[in-house]
């Protein structure tokens, strides 16, 4: 199983970089659905007797992710006619190279962990790690809510495959939960990005800074 | 049995403003389709509190609940029931005053509003009085402190409605952290978060006292003690009237349940907890009514006279405690029903004075004392209530305020009694404090109901007054037979206070005294009834005297003044001059005055008032001073969502590389 799970999350820890590393938001939103799609496939393999309920959240996490929240991202990205994330508070380069230490310390780390037996030797823990790390990386970095939806994203993509550990002890209604969260987190952001675009006629959030008292 | 009635009764009133949110702005239907649910569901729970009276089973009532670890676990016992009762009633007969003075079609943006959290706060006041644990409690307590902060802010759209709610607010946090605080420090005595008595061997000094501190804290601002009152007089002033009434009559109230039922937990409370009870109950009801005195608002002067209340509320709780620690029955049994029952009498005729108030505001809308006068004319219903409420809570006969407190009364005395045992013969001097507080009140309503009722109208607000509708006078004609009541058949309810003092000190039980051996309740209640005779008798041979001779009206001599207006007649101000001047060192009233008039004086104006001392001049400042040391602290605040979540990350690799 190791054989195929690695190569997918090395996939997974490479499509970080293009998000971190493109300035084109379009190209973010497909390399995150394309992670998300990456992990909605490894259930599959961790688990092999996985029964109907993981079935069903293979697919719902490959419906959710992989579709629905990129073609909803599109289209609000459409809606406020804007292509490029022009200036992040830390430019592209230093941005890669920061997730690159980010992941560094994550394989270190995850070593420190805990964990147990049969979860040591993969590289999930390293991974998820990661991701969450990038996430946070596009949510303080970037300037246009779009991004930093496509940062909460790549957080959610990492927790999520850390529960994937627990997949046997956790409740089904907590991935449901989860997802649904994930879903209502997009959808408001999309409302949210069309208000802020409407209001102040652009994405950048540095225009709500005005609202703090 | 009782206990499922009572949930089903709390589930009702819970959700009963949810089918009223359903219907339209205007519509008087969602209006009656709420009010019926709430008094169904009030009726329900005074059932289940009938039934316990009845036949007591006393087992806790549990059901698994996964909620915090804990069980949803609730129990009646006599103490509790003591104050189901205002609960439930207070709560029906507010739901029904509603009907014609909150109209759904007259408050088409805050009606429905008004009435859901009506229902809620009614309901978690009941569950918190049934609590069995202290998590259960805290849900209860949050949701009647949340539910009365809505209540409170019913009118939001007005500036000042928002402040005393913004203060609220903060009171009822601060009151809410205390109790976590609390209930945190009780779990860690007792190891459960079930409300029993607790093992006092095994708990050292400081802990006891820190549970008093916290106790008094928190309880203490719910119930507006004196120092702690700062939210209350706002509050009270600022909410519609029948909400005033239940916060008023019952909200702070659970203040002193809260207490007395923390300090139940502890079955040898050291001396000087009593002492400090007792102690803060004479400040808050000298000063309480001293407030009182100097109010031009009508029903901020009703609001003080709660915090008075309470004082006297909290004495009996304190002569309990005496008693319980000197392990003095009689001192337990008097001090806790002389308190329990003040707490009934007061939601009674607290409740009362808040109807007749609103019922005047709804006919005249100012509650400028000295815009009013001459009311009673033109609302004779609402005046003879007014005057049953305030000859009440003045500790008079043949109304109930008299009994509670001739058995407090009693109890204080009685410290002096040598008779053998430990004595604290100190506790005596609340007697005199009891007896100034009286003569205060009764000052205070003379000049309340002299200058609204009584004289002549002194602005053109209060001439074209009209009478309040059977919907509003219906409670106040209920809340006044409860008051006849317990004045005149006081022996019918005491076994029901036996049980609740058996309730508060378990462990001797079987040594309390019945109360009519302590006090003749039986010969009180003969001379009430007779004096309520005389009074009856008296006024039907006036009222036959006066039938048949012409009646001349005629202006009072006024030293000579050939125009006399009715702008000359005592206004509250000038009728409570001597008393605030008294008390000018607590009250330090604000007064402009004009400068000595030349010999052809010309227009000029007089104002005097007295603004909460401990509000404004301890309060406020210390919030300034602390906003103006932590202004360092903006520089954290800039409005970034990118500087936030990085915090957040922060935090989380704090946390992440901790130990």
């Amino acid at each position: 199983m190791v054989q195929i799970i690695d190569p997918l999350l090395i996939a997974a820890l490479a499509l970080n970089f293009v998000t971190l590393g493109t300035s084109r938001i379009r190209a973010a939103i497909h390399a995150v659905a394309l992670q998300g799609i990456l992990l909605g496939l490894l259930p599959l393999f961790i688990h092999p007797h996985i029964g109907l309920r993981g079935i069903l959240l293979v697919l719902g996490t490959f419906v959710l992710k992989g579709f629905v929240v990129p073609a909803f991202l599109v289209h609000a990205m459409r809606e406020v006619e804007i292509q490029h994330e022009v200036t992040p508070f830390i430019n592209y380069i230093s941005s890669l190279l920061l997730g690159a230490l980010g992941t560094g310390m994550a394989l270190v780390f995850a070593h420190t962990l805990p964990l147990a037996d049969e979860h040591t030797g993969l590289l999930i823990v390293p991974a998820s790690l990661s991701m969450v790390w990038t996430g946070f990386l596009m949510l303080t970095t970037r300037r246009k809510a779009i991004m930093q939806v496509l940062g909460y994203l790549l957080l959610e993509n990492g927790i999520f495959l850390f529960g994937l550990l627990l997949l046997e002890a956790m409740p089904f209604l907590v991935e449901i939960g989860v997802l649904l969260d994930l879903f209502t987190l997009v959808f408001v952001m999309g409302i949210i990005i069309h208000h802020i675009s409407r209001e102040f006629s652009s994405m950048s959030t540095d225009h709500l800074s005005e609202l703090k008292e | 049995m009782s206990e499922v009635a009572l949930l089903w009764g709390i589930g009702i009133a819970g959700v009963s403003g949810v089918p009223g949110l359903f219907f339209g702005r205007y519509s008087f239907t969602g209006q009656c389709v709420t009010t019926a649910l709430s008094v169904a569901g009030s009726v329900l729970g005074l059932t289940g509190v009938g039934l316990y009276w009845l036949a007591a089973d006393g087992r806790p009532l549990v059901l698994p609940w996964g909620v915090l670890g804990a069980d949803f676990s609730v129990a009646i016992d006599g103490l509790s029931a003591i104050f189901l009762l205002p609960v439930f009633l207070v709560s029906i007969l507010g739901n029904i005053y509603g009907l014609g003075y909150w109209k759904q079609a007259d408050h088409p943006e805050n009606g429905r509003k008004l009435r859901l959290f009506y229902g809620v706060m009614t309901a978690g006041m009941a569950l918190l009085v049934i609590a069995h644990n202290s998590i259960l409690f805290l849900f209860g307590w949050e949701s009647m402190a949340l539910a009365a902060f809505f209540l409170v802010t019913t009118e939001d759209h007005k500036a000042e409605v928002r402040e005393v709610g913004f203060i609220y607010l903060i009171a009822t946090h601060v009151a809410t952290l205390s109790l976590f605080a609390l209930f945190a420090l009780l779990y860690v005595i007792s190891g459960s978060f079930d409300l029993v008595p607790l093992n006092e061997n095994s708990m050292p000094d400081g802990i006891s006292t820190a549970v008093l501190i916290l106790a008094l804290l928190g309880f203490g601002l719910k119930a507006g003690l004196m120092p702690l009152h700062v939210w209350l007089p706002g509050a009270h002033a600022m909410a519609p009237s029948h909400v005033s009434a239940i916060m008023s009559g019952v909200i702070i109230k659970m203040g002193i349940y809260g207490l007395a039922r923390v300090l139940s937990l502890f079955p040898h409370p050291p001396l000087l907890w009593g002492g400090v009870v007792l102690g803060l109950g004479v400040v808050s009801g000298i000063l309480g009514v001293v407030f009182a005195i100097s109010q031009h608002d009508l029903k901020r002067l009703l609001a003080y006279h709660s915090i008075e209340n309470i004082g006297i509320i909290a004495m009996g709780l304190g002569l309990a405690l005496i008693g319980r620690s000197l392990n003095r029955v009689d001192w337990i049994l008097l001090g806790l029903s002389g308190c329990l029952l003040h707490v009934w009498n007061h939601a009674l005729f607290k409740s009362l004075l808040f109807l007749s108030a609103g019922s005047v505001i709804h006919a005249v809308h100012t509650r400028e004392i000295d815009h009013l006068g001459g009311l009673a004319r033109n609302m004779p219903r609402t005046a003879l209530y007014f005057l049953i409420g305030a000859v009440a809570i003045c500790g008079l006969p043949p109304l109930n305020g008299f009994i509670s407190e001739y058995l407090i009364y009693v109890g204080l005395l009685g410290t002096l009694q040598e008779s053998g045992g430990p004595s604290f013969t100190s506790a005596a001097f609340a007697a005199p404090a009891l007896a100034l507080i009286g003569a205060l009140a009764v000052a205070c309503f003379v000049k309340v109901f002299g200058a609204v009722f009584l004289g002549q109208a002194r602005s053109a607000r209060s001439a074209p007054a009209h009478e309040a509708p059977p919907s509003m006078l219906l409670p106040m004609a209920a809340l006044s037979v409860c008051c006849f009541f317990i004045g005149l058949v006081p022996g019918f309810i005491a076994p029901l206070f036996e049980q609740a003092a058996a309730a508060w000190a378990p462990e001797l039980r079987d040594a309390l005294p019945p109360l009519s051996t302590l006090v003749p309740l039986g010969r009180i209640g003969v001379m009430a009834a007779a004096l309520f005779a005389a009074l009856f008798l008296g006024s039907l041979l006036l009222w036959a005297r006066l039938r048949n001779t012409s009646v001349v009206r005629h202006v009072t001599w006024g030293c000579g003044y050939a125009a006399a207006t009715p702008r000359m007649q005592y206004t509250s101000s000038s009728f409570a001059q001597i008393l605030v001047g008294l008390f000018r060192w607590v009250l330090r009233p604000r007064i402009q005055k004009p400068a000595p008039l030349p010999l052809f004086p010309k227009a000029t104006s007089f104002h005097s008032e007295v603004p909460d001392v401990v509000l404004n001049e301890v309060v406020l400042p210390a919030f300034h001073l602390n906003a103006r040391v932590y202004a360092w602290f903006r520089i954290f605040q800039q409005g970034s969502i990118q500087a936030y979540l990085l915090y957040i990350f922060l935090t989380l690799l704090v946390l992440l590389f901790w130990r």
